[in-house]
């Protein structure tokens, strides 16, 4: 090693213990801390209430407004169909701002610097980024819950009174923390998007071109020979699989595709294989 | 203490940070200077963990910085002013950081008060100027009250009295026995803060010394002659046996010349003098000097190796700025694949 030759005046060689010690008392950090940090910071930022409270009036609002309409109009609500079901396209619109939110919780990071600070503070990756994960998703899920139950609550509501039938517990848990549990997957997945791609703009376009594309896609698939990845495109989209939490449960069981709960352990599989690649790539890249 | 071994850093093509040996040492501020692109940062982000070294390691009082369980109560970091999420608090950027420390709430307050933000802690950081991230950014580097401290041009975008005011920090934490690591490109500043020099250049060491030696081997002093009867002035100089050099415009000029004797001399054989100075050149001229060399040769794009580096130290006591470090390096070049 090539130490300098000059002699220092006032340092002391290769005394580690010696030095400056701090009185502020020294703690083994924890995940538990990094979640108080990533708390701190989804609640420090204007962006994090713009763009959950749009969503919140979106879901809302589309819910709401499709109920009334369907109250008001002359033709009854056909008996037989799952009431909560006009919860859908509240969700559906709604899937922007919980993607957008998702994406923006690690790619603003990236745009910033802060990312830099904030892996400085922590430097296990993975802690930051499962930090954040826990954190988003809590947050996504109790704010879906919230405004997907009480349009849920609303509708039947009005809709029993115009002869619609009353949902089942199967029908009430899958359109409240089903629907949620997937909307918080998807803010997840949008999430590890952000921090794979490390870029906002393009992590949110891949996110929702990956919500929409399948059915543009399949909508003008003509072809006979098609027939197959055209149905597939179709029963495997977001939509879709959102749309079957809101399925008849005593209903004809559709031929092929996802039924039941099957779009949650989708989504769960899809999302936990993105974060660990995203882990791989964490601990592998520059910040 | 932090110690540098062999690190380098290689971005595809470019080598931006070659081959590192050196230590900074706790209770003096060790100044790390080099100009714009000389990879004062890269070598920075590596000794934090950010960036992974193409070769070689550091360590942080022995340990790598992954591996440090309180990071932020251990060193505590200035990278980039501006490098915070534009629509946080400052007074929320911080809290956030020490959350994830766990350190106290109260600390915030503290740092806020060192750098004076106070009265702007509940303001978003997109409205503060250069200057007011830097004081931010130095408060995030202070939170932990930590031993080691690392700045990375600290002073960019500070008005002088904030210039005179890091310059003070600086001290006064060395002073208390902490490690104080502090980038610039700016030989000038160095002097006035750093008690230790690395020099670096093209990522290459240039010199590692303390800055008492740094200015004494570097400055040269001279002494400036302007006379109307040069001809007679240097027969009588020549004569005592001291040689002047011919400068434009008519100068002269003696190396580590005496101007008191030079004076007598002049007086004693009755030439005038119309100016007769001892003149010091700036540390800057000594700087760029050096750095300038590391440019030329990198041309070359051979490696220093560590033999090169080993006789670069070695050669301490030279007198000549540019020929210490650069020589042994040549001669130590090696083809590359
Ligand atoms: N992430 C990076 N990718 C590619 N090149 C880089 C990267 N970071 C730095 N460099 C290059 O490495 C060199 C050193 O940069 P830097 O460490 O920022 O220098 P300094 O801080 O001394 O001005 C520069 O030529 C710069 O362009
Ligand atoms: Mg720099």
């Amino acid at each position: 090693m090539s130490t300098p030759q000059t002699p220092l005046p006032q340092a002391v060689p290769s005394a580690w213990e010696d030095g400056y010690t701090s009185p502020i008392p020294v703690v083994r950090t924890h995940l538990g801390h990094a979640l108080a940090s990533e708390w701190t910071k989804i609640r420090s930022v204007r962006s994090t209430m713009w763009t959950l409270g749009v969503y919140v009036l979106l879901v809302l609002g589309i819910g709401l407004l499709f109920g009334l309409i369907i109250v008001n109009s002359s033709s009854e609500y056909q008996g037989g169909e799952n009431p909560l079901a006009l919860g859908f396209f509240g969700l559906l619109v709604g899937s922007v701002c919980i993607i957008t939110l998702g994406v923006l919780t690690t790619a603003s990071e990236y745009g910033t610097g802060m990312v830099r600070t904030t892996m400085t503070a922590c430097p296990s990756r993975t802690r930051v980024l499962a930090a954040k994960a826990v954190v988003f998703f809590l947050v996504a899920f109790t704010v879906t819950l919230f405004s997907a139950g009480v349009v849920a609550l609303a509708q039947t509501a009005l809709l029993t009174g115009n002869g619609a039938r009353q949902p089942t517990g199967e029908e009430w848990l899958k359109g409240t923390v089903g629907v949620s549990l997937y909307m918080a997957l998807l803010g997840l997945l949008s999430l590890v998007m952000g921090t794979i791609l490390r870029h906002s703009a393009g992590a949110i376009t891949i996110m929702i071109g990956a919500v929409l594309a399948p059915l543009v896609i399949a909508a003008f698939m003509y072809a006979q020979s098609l027939e197959k990845v055209q149905e597939a495109l179709f029963n495997y989209s977001i939509p879709s699989q959102l749309a079957i939490f809101y399925a008849n449960s005593d209903g004809p069981l559709r031929d092929s595709g996802p039924s039941g709960w099957d779009p949650l352990w989708i989504i769960l599989g899809v999302t936990a294989a993105a974060f660990a690649g995203a882990c791989a790539l964490l601990q592998q890249r520059d910040v | 203490m932090i110690e540098l071994e062999g690190l380098t850093k290689r971005y595809g093509e470019k080598l931006a940070v070659d081959n590192l040996t050196f230590t900074v040492r706790p209770g003096t501020v060790t100044g790390f200077l080099g100009p714009n692109g000389a990879g004062k940062s890269t070598t920075m982000r590596m000794i934090l963990g950010l960036d992974h070294p193409t070769a070689g390691n550091v360590r942080v009082d022995g340990r790598r910085y992954q591996e440090l369980k309180d990071p932020l109560t251990y060193m505590g970091a200035l990278l980039d002013a501006k490098a915070v999420h534009g629509g946080r608090s400052a007074y929320n950027h911080l809290l956030c950081l020490a959350q994830s420390n766990g350190i106290p709430d109260r600390r915030v307050h503290e740092v806020l008060d060192t750098v004076g933000l106070t009265p702007v802690a509940r303001k978003k950081a997109k409205g503060f100027s250069l200057g007011m991230s830097q004081r931010l950014g130095i408060a995030a580097a202070l939170l932990g009250d930590p031993r080691i401290l690392m700045f990375d041009e600290p002073v960019n975008g500070l008005d002088p009295e904030g210039i005179h005011w890091i310059r003070g920090l600086m001290k006064s934490l060395a002073a208390q026995g902490r490690t104080v690591f502090v980038s610039s490109h700016l030989m000038s500043e160095m002097a006035l803060t750093a008690d230790h020099l690395v020099v670096i250049g093209q990522g290459r060491l240039l010199a590692d010394t303390s800055m008492a030696d740094f200015i004494e081997r570097n400055s040269r002093c001279y002494v400036r002659i302007r006379t109307p009867e040069r001809e007679r002035l240097l027969d009588v100089l020549s004569t005592a046996g001291i040689t002047a050099v011919e400068q434009d415009g008519g100068l002269l000029e003696v190396e580590d010349g005496e101007a008191e004797r030079i004076g007598e001399l002049a007086a004693r054989h009755r030439v005038v003098l119309h100016e007769l100075s001892s003149r010091q050149s700036s540390l800057e001229e000594a700087f760029m000097q050096l750095t300038a060399g590391s440019v030329e040769y990198h041309a070359h794009t051979g490696q220093a190796e560590r033999a090169g580096q080993a006789g670069q130290t070695g050669q301490a006591g030279q007198a000549e700025p540019a020929a210490a470090p650069v020589q042994p390096a040549v001669a130590d070049m090696k083809k590359e694949s």
